[in-house]
C-alpha cells in the first residue's frame, strides 16, 4: 500500500448510534417512567381496556344471575328447576367467565407491554 | 352416635394441623414471612390455601342445615359465596396485588395517604372479622356437643387455643400450608361420605319427595323440641304430646292440631304418625323472618351482599398479598372459583338426604348438625361410624382453617394499629387479643343466630370495603374524606340496620326486611356517598394519584422502572 505523507488521522464525530436508539423522542416507556402526561395517557388507555373488559363479565353476570330469582318466583310449582340449577349449574359458567375475563386481561397486559417497549 | 371414633378423628385433624404448621415455622424467620410468606406462593398452592380458609362453618354444616329447613332456595348462599370471587378478580384481584400493600388499613393508606382512613379501614376490619369468627367457634362447640355430648364450649376453646398457637407460632407461611391441606381434608370429608349416602339412598329405593315436597317422617319418630318454637300449619297436623302446646300441658295425649299458629314450650316431645310431612318451625334468625315475608326482596339482598361482600372480607383479602405479582393473583382466582364451586356441589346433597331421613332436626333446632348424624341415620353400624367420624374431622378442619385465617387478618391489624409497637413478638399479643375477644363472646353470650352474624358480616363488608376498593382502584378523583364518610354511611348504615333487627326492632313489615337485608340499599348508599363527597373536596384528592394508579394497573414487567 503506498505511503502518502500527507495522510491524517481523522476523527470522525457524532451522536453514538446506540444512544441515539433508545433516547429517541416520545418513547412509551420512557414517557411512563416519568409519569408525563403522555405517559399518563398510556396507563388511562390500559385501564380503560381492562374496566371495559371487566364491566363486560359483570353484565354477563348480572344478565344470567339477576332474572333467576323472578324466573323462580314465576314458577313455583318447578323446585326441581331451583336445585338444579342452585345447586349444580351455575358454577360451570362462572369459572368459564372468570377464565374467559384473565385471558382478555392478560392479552390486554400483553399488547401493553410490547406497545411501550416498542417491540 | 357412638364417640368411639369421632374423638380420635378430631384429635388427628387437630395434631395434623399443629404438625404442618410447625413445618412453616421451621422456614418463618424474618416479618416478611410472617405477613406474607414472602410473597412466594404460587398460583395452585395459593388457590387451595384461599379455598381452604374460605369454605367455614357455614359451609360445611350451615348450607345442608339451611336446605333442610327452607328449602332450595337458601342454595342462593353458595352461589353467592363462589360468585363473589368472581367480582373480586374482574376489578380488584390483580391490582390489590400490585398495591403492594399488606393489609386492608395498607391498601387505604397506600391509596389516600390518610392516617385517619387507615385507622376507620381497621376497625372495620377488626369488626368483620370478629363478627365472623363467632360462628366459627359457636359452630366447633355444637360439632363437639351433638357428637359426643361435651360441654357447648369446650369446642370453642379448643378450636382458639389451636388457632391462636399456629398463628402466633408460625404466621402466614404456615397457615398456607395448612390451609392448602385443610381444603383438600373438608373436600374428600364430604365427598368419601356423600358418595355411600346417595349409594344407600339409591338401594332405599331413590325417593325423590325431598325434591318437590315438604320434608316428611319416613317412619314413626319421636321428637324433643329442644327451644321453644312456633309452628305454622298449613293442614291439621296429628301427633302424641308430652310436654305444653299453647299453653296447655299434655301428657302422651293424641292431639290434632288445626291449621294455624302453635307455640310449641322447650322439653316437649311430639310423636309423629308414619309418613307425616314435618312441620317447619319459623325462623328464629330475624333474617329468616324476613325471608318468610319478603321472599324475592330478601333474595336480591343475599345476592349483593354475598357477591360484593366477598371482597372485602379481611381472611380473603389478606391472602392476595402472598401471590409473587398481579397475574398469578388473576389465576390463582380462577382456580379459587373452580375449587370452591366443586365443594358447593357436595352441600345441597346433605340437604336433601337431610330432608329425607332427618326432617326432624328441623324440629329440635339443631339443623346445622344434618351433615353430621346422616352417615348414622342412613347407613349406621360401623360404616357410618366412621364416615361420621370423618365428616366430623371435616367440620373441624373447616373451623380451624377460617378461624386461623381471620385471626391472621385481625391480629395484623391490631399489630400494626392498636399495639404500641411493631415486631414479631407483638404480632404474638395481637394474635392472643385478635382471639380472645370472639371466644370471650362465644362464651358468654351463649348461641347468638349463626346466619345472621355470617349476613351481618357480608353486608357490611360489601357496603364499606367493595366502594372503597372499587372505587379506590379504578377512580381518579377519589379523596380521604369521601372515603372515610362513604365507608361509615355505607358499612356504618348496613351494621346499625342489622344490629336493630337482631335486637326485635321493628317486628314485621317492609320495614322489617329493609333493616335485615340492607345490601340492597346499603351499597348504593356506601358508593354514592364515596363518590359525591369527593366530588365536593376536589382539593383533597391525593397529588401521587396518577402514580399510584399506575403501579396498581401496570404489569410488573414495567414496574421495576418506574418505581426506581
Amino acid at each position: 500500500m503506498p505511503q502518502d505523507p500527507t495522510e491524517r488521522r481523522v476523527v470522525v464525530t457524532g451522536p453514538p448510534r446506540r444512544a441515539r436508539r433508545t433516547a429517541r423522542p416520545h418513547h412509551p416507556r420512557t414517557e411512563i417512567d416519568e409519569l408525563t402526561t403522555l405517559g399518563d395517557t398510556y396507563v388511562r388507555s390500559l385501564m380503560r381496556t381492562q374496566l371495559r373488559t371487566g364491566l363486560t363479565v359483570l353484565a354477563v353476570l348480572v344478565l344470567l344471575v339477576g332474572p333467576l330469582p323472578l324466573a323462580f318466583a314465576a314458577a313455583p310449582g318447578a323446585p326441581a328447576l331451583t336445585w338444579a340449577v342452585l345447586g349444580f349449574a351455575l358454577y360451570a359458567p362462572l369459572v368459564l367467565l372468570a377464565r374467559w375475563y384473565v385471558r382478555r386481561a392478560e392479552r390486554h397486559e400483553r399488547d401493553f407491554v410490547r406497545l411501550v417497549e416498542d417491540r | 352416635m357412638n364417640s368411639g371414633y369421632t374423638v380420635p378423628a378430631i384429635a388427628l385433624v387437630v395434631v395434623t394441623t399443629v404438625l404442618v404448621g410447625a413445618f412453616g415455622l421451621r422456614i418463618s424467620r424474618t416479618t416478611s414471612d410472617f405477613y406474607v410468606a414472602s410473597r412466594t406462593v404460587g398460583p395452585r398452592l395459593n388457590a387451595a390455601a384461599i379455598s381452604g380458609e374460605y369454605l367455614s362453618a357455614a359451609s360445611f354444616l350451615g348450607i345442608a342445615g339451611l336446605v333442610l329447613t327452607q328449602g332450595p332456595d337458601t342454595l342462593w348462599y353458595p352461589v353467592g359465596y363462589t360468585a363473589g370471587y368472581l367480582v373480586l378478580l374482574l376489578f380488584v384481584a390483580a391490582p390489590l396485588r400490585r398495591s403492594g400493600a399488606y393489609t386492608l388499613p395498607d391498601f387505604a393508606e397506600a391509596r389516600l395517604a390518610s392516617r385517619a382512613v387507615r385507622r376507620l379501614a381497621g376497625a372495620f376490619v377488626v369488626g368483620v372479622g370478629w363478627l365472623y369468627l363467632l360462628p366459627q367457634l359457636q359452630g366447633a362447640g355444637l360439632t363437639l356437643a351433638v357428637l359426643t355430648g361435651a360441654r357447648d364450649w369446650l369446642g370453642a376453646v379448643i378450636v382458639a387455643v389451636v388457632v391462636t398457637a399456629t398463628v402466633a407460632a408460625g404466621g402466614m407461611r404456615s397457615v398456607t400450608f395448612v390451609q392448602a391441606f385443610q381444603y383438600w381434608l373438608k373436600l374428600t370429608a364430604l365427598l368419601v361420605p356423600a358418595l355411600f349416602l346417595v349409594l344407600a339412598w339409591q338401594s332405599d329405593g331413590g325417593p325423590r319427595h325431598a325434591f318437590t315436597e315438604p320434608a316428611g317422617l319416613r317412619e314413626q319418630r319421636a321428637v324433643r323440641v329442644a327451644d321453644t318454637l312456633t309452628l305454622r300449619l298449613d293442614r291439621p297436623l296429628t301427633v302424641t304430646v308430652t310436654g305444653t302446646v299453647d299453653g296447655r300441658p299434655h301428657r302422651k295425649a293424641p292431639l290434632t292440631l288445626a291449621p294455624g299458629p302453635h307455640r310449641i314450650h322447650a322439653g316437649t316431645r311430639l310423636t309423629f304418625a308414619d309418613g307425616a310431612p314435618v312441620p317447619v318451625p319459623e325462623g328464629s334468625a330475624a333474617s329468616d323472618r324476613a325471608r318468610e315475608e319478603r321472599p324475592l326482596y330478601a333474595t336480591y339482598g343475599l345476592i349483593v351482599a354475598t357477591f360484593l361482600g366477598t371482597m372485602g372480607l379481611p381472611h380473603v383479602v389478606v391472602r392476595y398479598y402472598t401471590s409473587p405479582h398481579g397475574v398469578a393473583a388473576r389465576r390463582a382466582t380462577v382456580a379459587v372459583l373452580a375449587l370452591v364451586g366443586a365443594f358447593y356441589l357436595l352441600p345441597p346433597v346433605y340437604g336433601a338426604l337431610g330432608r329425607l331421613y332427618a326432617p326432624d332436626l328441623a324440629l329440635t333446632g339443631n339443623a346445622d348438625a344434618a351433615v353430621l348424624v346422616l352417615p348414622d341415620r342412613m347407613i349406621g353400624g360401623l360404616g357410618g361410624d366412621l364416615l361420621g367420624a370423618l365428616v366430623a374431622g371435616g367440620a373441624f378442619a373447616a373451623f380451624l382453617s377460617t378461624a386461623s385465617g381471620l385471626t391472621m387478618a385481625v391480629a395484623g391489624v391490631l399489630t400494626q394499629d392498636v399495639l404500641p409497637s411493631r415486631g414479631v413478638r407483638h404480632f404474638r399479643h395481637g394474635t392472643v387479643l385478635a382471639m380472645a375477644v370472639p371466644l370471650a363472646a362465644s362464651v358468654l353470650v351463649g348461641s347468638l343466630p349463626v346466619a345472621d352474624a355470617v349476613g351481618l358480616a357480608f353486608a357490611v363488608s360489601a357496603s364499606s370495603f367493595c366502594p372503597l376498593l372499587v372505587l379506590g382502584i379504578w377512580w381518579r378523583r377519589l379523596t380521604p374524606p369521601g372515603a372515610a364518610a362513604g365507608m361509615l354511611a355505607g358499612g356504618g348504615a348496613a351494621l346499625a340496620a342489622v344490629t336493630a333487627t337482631m335486637a326485635g326492632y321493628p317486628g314485621a313489615g317492609p320495614v322489617h326486611a329493609l333493616l335485615a337485608w340492607p345490601a340492597v340499599w346499603s351499597v348504593p348508599l356506601g358508593f354514592l356517598t364515596m363518590i359525591l363527597v369527593s366530588l365536593a373536596t376536589p382539593g383533597r384528592v391525593p397529588p401521587g394519584t396518577a402514580a399510584i394508579l399506575a403501579r396498581f394497573h401496570l404489569p410488573e414487567e414495567l414496574r421495576a422502572e418506574v418505581t426506581a
